[in-house]
């Protein structure tokens, strides 16, 4: 094995519990060589077929070998679950399980080139005591090339998050992005007697219920570091806003002027400031606040509603709805010169503008028909496209932190559910499956592990 | 103090003697013939005067007793009605109709009647559109009604608003008739 003592480019994989190691890389090639596999800018780019045969077993016990079972069922599920590839079924692999090999030595190419894998994942499987191995290797068949490799050691517990943290890398390099696999979902789901706040991994896994009591809980909100969320909840009986420690659970009220605070939005890039909606002036407004809750400035100024702001990724812009044109419309205001223009034309309600990560692209959800639909149009208002048709009322979008995926939620089932979709619109399904009406998802930034 | 208390009761006494004096000797003697007014005893004719004054104010406590009563149960009905009534708002409207400025003027004349009272204005909406805009729609409603009472006399200290957006429907049902039921507001007392 020559290993390549290369600086991972994600320095923040690093922790006690986990040490993963790089096991080798091309000479003389460059990580930005590799992003020529997926170009995420483009909405309809194919999807690549990749083979992800079951780890082979290097210590000679059944449970290692239950191990090398799940930990590929969840890289294969997990890596699917990015649009980006598409998995070829197990069956048609021409190598016996186990026997595909791990190192390009023992790698037969030319039998995954013959059933179309473009990329290729070999791995080992290991355990000692209690203490798992893993380790994975991405080749090029065609190109008869490893792309990278890494081997990880941590508790059995820990496969999960050792899987995801190779996924996490692969995407990296293929992309230059990092992946959704450190990340959350926070959205609020309906009870007998009012909503509360749940949040799961990316994947609708570890769901978490955060809040109790029979009181109402909207509108989620990460702060750009993750560790904290804000949302609206009627604990005194009316709208106010608070802020959650995701650490330690502890809730503050953070907003609770007479009559509504509602919709808060961090401010990036360090989240010093929170936008929200508040009505204690008589009218529904958009006011800028510290962190401590005092008003910094008003930012709106028109009869009638303005609501929900969300940010440009810079923190230079925001994009909000108002009513202000007789009917609830996309705006953006930039934020150093108030100049504030009309973003949506098209139909008569159109709500809950989500930014992309990458700044360039605004997604909302728009009501024609009777029904909404997930719409994206770039930030200039040009290339309004439609993600969602017929099937139920899709709304209240939100980006993934890499910008190649939107949640919302979706009645297209009956109950409102929260669904994941490619940027583009494709590969639209379920996350998470639970009874009752859920809503409101937001999309946290990546955290740290 | 102490001496007009036993002053009252030998007032007391002294009548209670005269009504029985008048009882024993009304026995023996006819209708016809009036008492001494000099000795202090009654004449019958001004017992039977005397009784139907006593009757009179019983009955006139009865009948101040019931009236009472009936003022009770005004104020109660007036107090159902009020925080029985709602307002209706057409899709995505705060503005007050011909109908509902007429509900909030009783509503307003209940107010300046009971002015010890805070009232709640809660605004609701029908569960189409989305949750945050109907926050802030529900917000609008209830505050267009604060303004109309304001407007019709009420001390703007005495309202509050909240807005519940579509999470508290009256009826939970998706036709016509449950969206026109559902965006509403509210009266409830502090």
């Amino acid at each position: 094995m020559n290993g390549l003592t290369l600086t991972p480019p994600i320095g923040r994989v690093k922790t006690v519990l986990l040490c993963a190691v790089l096991l080798l890389s091309l000479a003389g090639k460059g990580v930005a060589a590799t992003y020529d596999y997926i170009n995420i800018s483009d909405p309809f780019h194919k999807r690549i077929p990749l083979a992800v045969p079951v780890p082979v077993s290097l210590s000679d016990d059944r449970e290692t070998e239950q191990i090398a079972g799940s930990v590929a069922d969840l890289l294969a599920r997990s890596l699917e679950f990015t649009g980006y590839f598409t998995l070829i079924d197990r069956r048609a692999f021409l190598d016996a399980p186990g026997k595909q090999g791990i190192t390009a030595r023992d790698v037969n190419f030319k039998n995954w080139r013959d059933i179309g894998s473009e990329l290729l994942i070999t791995g080992g499987v290991r355990l000692e005591g209690r203490v798992l191995q893993l380790e994975f290797r991405l080749f090029d068949p065609f190109r008869q090339e490893l792309v990278f490799g890494k081997r990880y050691t941590g508790e059995v517990a820990d496969y999960r998050q050792m899987v995801h943290r190779f996924c996490d890398e692969m995407i990296y390099r293929l992309t230059g992005n990092f992946g959704v696999f450190n990340t959350k979902i926070a959205f609020v789901s309906e009870t007998d007697s009012g909503k509360v706040l749940y949040v799961c991994d990316f994947d609708g896994n570890n769901l978490r219920r955060l809040t109790g009591g029979d009181n109402i809980v909207l509108s989620p909100s990460w702060s750009p570091d993750g560790r904290y969320l804000a949302y609206t909840s009627y604990r005194q009986d009316k709208p106010d806003i608070y802020i959650r420690s995701m650490a330690t659970g502890a809730e503050r009220l953070f907003a609770g002027y007479e009559g509504l605070n509602i919709t808060p939005a961090w401010m990036p890039p360090d989240g010093s400031r929170i936008a929200a909606t508040l009505s204690f002036e008589g009218d529904e407004e958009i006011y800028l606040l510290t962190d401590t809750g005092k008003i910094d400035k008003r930012l709106t100024r028109s009869w009638g509603v303005d609501v929900s702001p969300a940010f440009s990724p810079d923190g230079k812009k925001m994009a909000f709805v108002s009513g202000r044109a007789g009917s609830p419309q996309i705006y953006v205001m930039d934020l150093a010169t108030g100049r504030t223009n009309r973003l949506t034309f098209e139909g008569r309600y159109n709500t809950q503008p989500s930014w992309s990560p990458k700044g360039d692209r605004i997604a909302y959800s728009g009501m024609s028909g009777g029904t909404s639909d997930v719409f994206v149009i770039n930030a200039d208002g040009s290339q309004l496209r439609q993600l969602t048709r017929d099937a139920g009322r899709n709304e209240s979008p939100a980006w993934s932190p890499d910008g190649n995926m939107i949640v919302f939620s979706s009645t297209r089932r009956g109950d409102s559910g929260i669904y994941v979709m490619t940027a583009s619109g494709a590969d639209q399904r379920q996350v998470v499956n639970m009874p009752g009406n859920q809503s409101l998802p937001a999309w946290s930034p990546v955290l740290e592990p | 103090m102490k001496k007009s208390i036993s002053l009252g009761v030998l007032l007391i006494m002294m009548v209670s003697l005269m009504f029985f004096a008048s009882c024993a000797k009304k026995a023996p003697e006819t209708d016809e013939y009036p008492m001494d007014i000099r000795t202090g005893e009654m004449t019958a004719a001004e017992a039977e005067a005397e009784r139907e004054r006593q009757r009179r104010i019983a009955e006139e406590e009865v009948e101040a007793y019931r009236a009472r009563q009936a003022q009770e149960l005004q104020t109660e009905a007036a107090k159902t009605q009020f925080l029985d009534s709602k307002v209706y708002f057409a899709f995505d409207d705060s503005s007050l109709s011909a109908e509902a400025r007429e509900i909030l003027l009783a509503q307003a004349r209940w107010l300046k009647a009971n002015s010890d009272r805070t009232v709640i204005v809660e605004g609701h909406c029908d569960n189409r559109g989305t949750e945050e805009y109907n926050l802030a729609l529900g917000s609008r409603r209830a505050q267009s009604v604060k303004d109309f009472l304001v407007n019709a006399g009420v001390e703007p200290s005495r309202i509050v608003t909240i807005s519940y957006g579509e999470e508290r429907p009256a009826v939970r049902e998706n036709n016509e008739a449950a969206w026109a039921k559902n965006r509403r507001a509210e009266f409830r007392l502090r």
